[in-house]
């Protein structure tokens, strides 16, 4: 078990139920071990719960062997996340605020991942849950960066459908074996992907920020016509 | 040559089973659009039905109306100003959204709320429990043609709005949970008036039973109307009501308790076996009254103390990643949060109820008739915010 990554878990604040959760957890990581081999390359354990990472090509066979093998029956959800930091700082503010309080020149920080760890930009994420016992396991799955497919969900549980379709369309990520992978809550001729770090919160440009409105400049001449007519009523 | 009236009836059998074969190239059958705008959608989806007759051969959830792009805002939000976000997701239970986020980040900071901070986030999470839940009781007999009990919905929801009101300001966006406890504490005589509050309630709940669930019309319309076996349920991610109206006694209040108080009290989960539209309305009526209940105990029992932990001033959350799910009013509720050491999140992924609780929604229409569409998704219960987030 030397390769994976080792687990951090604090005894001092870990309780006693939380610690039986984590040797619950460690069992399983075991059994895990065991049965995917060389295609987990990553995990983690803390406040009970289990982080799985395997490579793409097995992204389905865990579903298979979680769902089969382990009984997490109950699917939770499935998503995605971007890793590169955002290139947009207070650069994307709009004209008014950046007038107002010009930003400093920001610097790209490296891309860091994640517990469990990670190689690539863009990662899938997913939870399934044990109702029985009330375990519950994140898989998550390096995809990567000139390739964003990997296998679907939907043959082992039918409720990744709509989670697969919304990562598809926050992201760009296909997923082979899905029925139909078309836009869930963007219209159609949609371009871009919004969930992605370097998509632009185009919101954020066009208005002030409602945080700096407050120092805005007040003005020098009041309003006489306004509180004419309101004393006329 | 003479057709006799056999010959005749197998040829329109055999006219209706080729309608149903030739669906690709759509020879026959009809489509009926239901929605955006329809009181069973509580807010604006759209379903696509083909029908063949009465019958419902495929069905199509469109949304996307009230898409807010919530996951996107929050990473440009701090962490206190996320919560007025994801106030806006379930807004019949605005309180029960924000409890899950606090958490995850209570956990990335290692911060706990103090005792009294938790007993009253418990009451007020189950007020707002009560406050959604009542709506769909009046709501459910709406979607077969009783309009009265929606009436008496809204003037006993009322009761408990007030409460949430007096105790956090705000009717429907309470925006009132914090991390490492609450904004303030409650006010004077809110006990009293609560524990009033919970036995007008409770009245409701009996008048529902009185005039709703023993009614022949309802039985006939919503008893075997849309059945959801428990293994279909549950890999759909069906959870709340829905999943417990198909016999998995599974709640997130008891079986895997986080931060939330309740453990201290003495109540049951309510299940029901048939897995019909039926069960689900019964097993809401029951966790109404159940609520009512934990609010009673929890009232008796509040510690004294002080209702916030000692947090920064300016909140920065550790690097690192949390799951935290609840069980909130229309089903688990979780938000994955991934910090990075900064005054924002880096990611939030939203799990809500609904989405998952709708997605099961073109299996379960296949072969209903157009009637039964209402009462099913009206028996299944979602808001639209909670859906499109």
């Amino acid at each position: 078990m030397s390769r994976l990554s080792s687990t951090d878990i604090a005894p001092s604040t870990a309780d006693a139920a939380e610690a039986a959760a984590d040797a619950e957890a460690e069992a399983l990581l075991e059994r895990a071990g065991s049965a995917l081999g060389e295609a987990l390359v990553g995990s983690h354990i803390s406040a009970g719960e289990l982080w799985l990472r395997v490579d793409r090509e097995s992204w389905a066979d865990l579903a298979g062997w979680l769902r089969d093998e382990e009984g997490f029956t109950f699917f939770s959800f499935l998503s995605a996340i971007d890793w590169m930091p955002s290139p947009f700082g207070r650069d994307m503010d709009s004209t008014v605020d950046n007038e107002l309080d010009p930003p400093e020149p920001k610097e790209t920080p490296p891309t860091e991942t994640g517990v469990s760890g990670g190689e690539t930009r863009f990662q899938l994420l997913a939870r399934v849950s044990d109702v029985a016992t009330g375990r519950s396991v994140i898989a998550k799955a390096d995809l990567p960066d000139g390739d964003l497919r990997a296998p679907s969900w939907v043959p082992v549980y039918p409720g990744a459908d709509w989670h697969e379709r919304e990562a598809w369309e926050m992201f760009g990520i296909t997923f082979d074996g899905h029925p139909g992978l078309r836009h869930i809550y963007l219209p159609g001729e949609f371009e871009g992907h919004p969930l992605r770090k370097d998509y632009p919160l185009l919101a954020r440009r066009v208005k002030p920020w409602p945080g700096l409105v407050d120092v805005e400049l007040m003005p020098t001449e009041p309003d006489e016509a306004a509180g004419a007519e309101d004393g006329a009523e | 040559m003479t057709i006799t009236e056999r010959q005749q009836l197998s040829y329109i059998a055999a006219q209706a089973a080729d309608a149903r074969v030739n669906l690709e190239i759509e020879t026959e059958g009809m489509t009926l659009n239901i929605g955006p705008q329809h009181p069973a959608t509580h807010g604006t989806l759209r379903i696509v039905a083909k029908l063949d007759g009465e019958q419902v051969v495929a069905a199509d959830p469109v949304m996307g109306y009230m898409h807010r792009g919530y996951e996107k805002l929050a990473e440009v939000r701090t962490y206190p100003q996320v919560t007025t976000l994801i106030n806006r997701i379930d807004w019949l239970g605005s309180f029960a959204n924000e409890v899950p986020f606090i958490l995850a980040a209570e956990r990335l900071m290692e911060v706990e709320a103090p005792p009294r901070a938790q007993w009253i986030r418990t009451i007020l999470f189950e007020l707002s429990r009560i406050a959604n839940i009542t709506l769909f009781l009046g709501d459910m007999a709406v979607q077969v043609g009783a309009i009265t009990p929606v009436f008496f919905a809204f003037r006993d929801r009322e009761h408990v709005l007030n409460q949430i009101e007096a105790a956090t300001g705000g009717r429907f966006h309470p925006n009132f949970d914090r991390i490492g406890g609450l904004k303030d504490d409650l006010p004077a005589g809110w006990i009293a008036e609560t524990r009033r509050a919970m036995r007008k309630i409770r009245n409701f709940c009996d008048e529902i039973e009185e005039l709703v669930e023993g009614n022949e019309i309802f039985q006939a319309r919503t008893r075997g109307i849309g059945v959801i076996p428990p293994d279909v349920g549950l890999s759909y991610g069906l959870s709340g009501a829905n999943i417990r109206a198909s016999g998995v006694d599974w709640d997130v209040r008891r079986d895997s308790p986080c931060g939330l108080v309740h453990d201290q009290v003495d109540w049951k989960v309510w299940t029901h076996p048939d897995g019909d539209s039926f069960a689900r309305f019964w097993v809401r009526l029951q966790e109404t009254r159940e609520a009512t209940k934990i609010v009673d105990q929890l009232l008796d029992g509040i510690p004294s103390g002080p209702i916030m932990a000692k947090v920064p001033v300016i909140i920065k959350v550790p690097a690192g990643e949390a799951y935290v799910e609840t069980e909130n009013p229309l089903g688990v509720m979780g938000y994955y949060v991934v910090s990075k050491g900064d005054l924002n999140p880096f990611r939030v992924k939203i799990r809500s109820a609904s989405f998952s609780n709708v997605s099961i929604t073109p299996w379960l229409l296949k072969g209903v008739y157009v009637p039964d569409i209402i009462t099913i998704l009206g028996s299944l219960y979602f808001i639209l915010g909670d859906i499109d987030r």
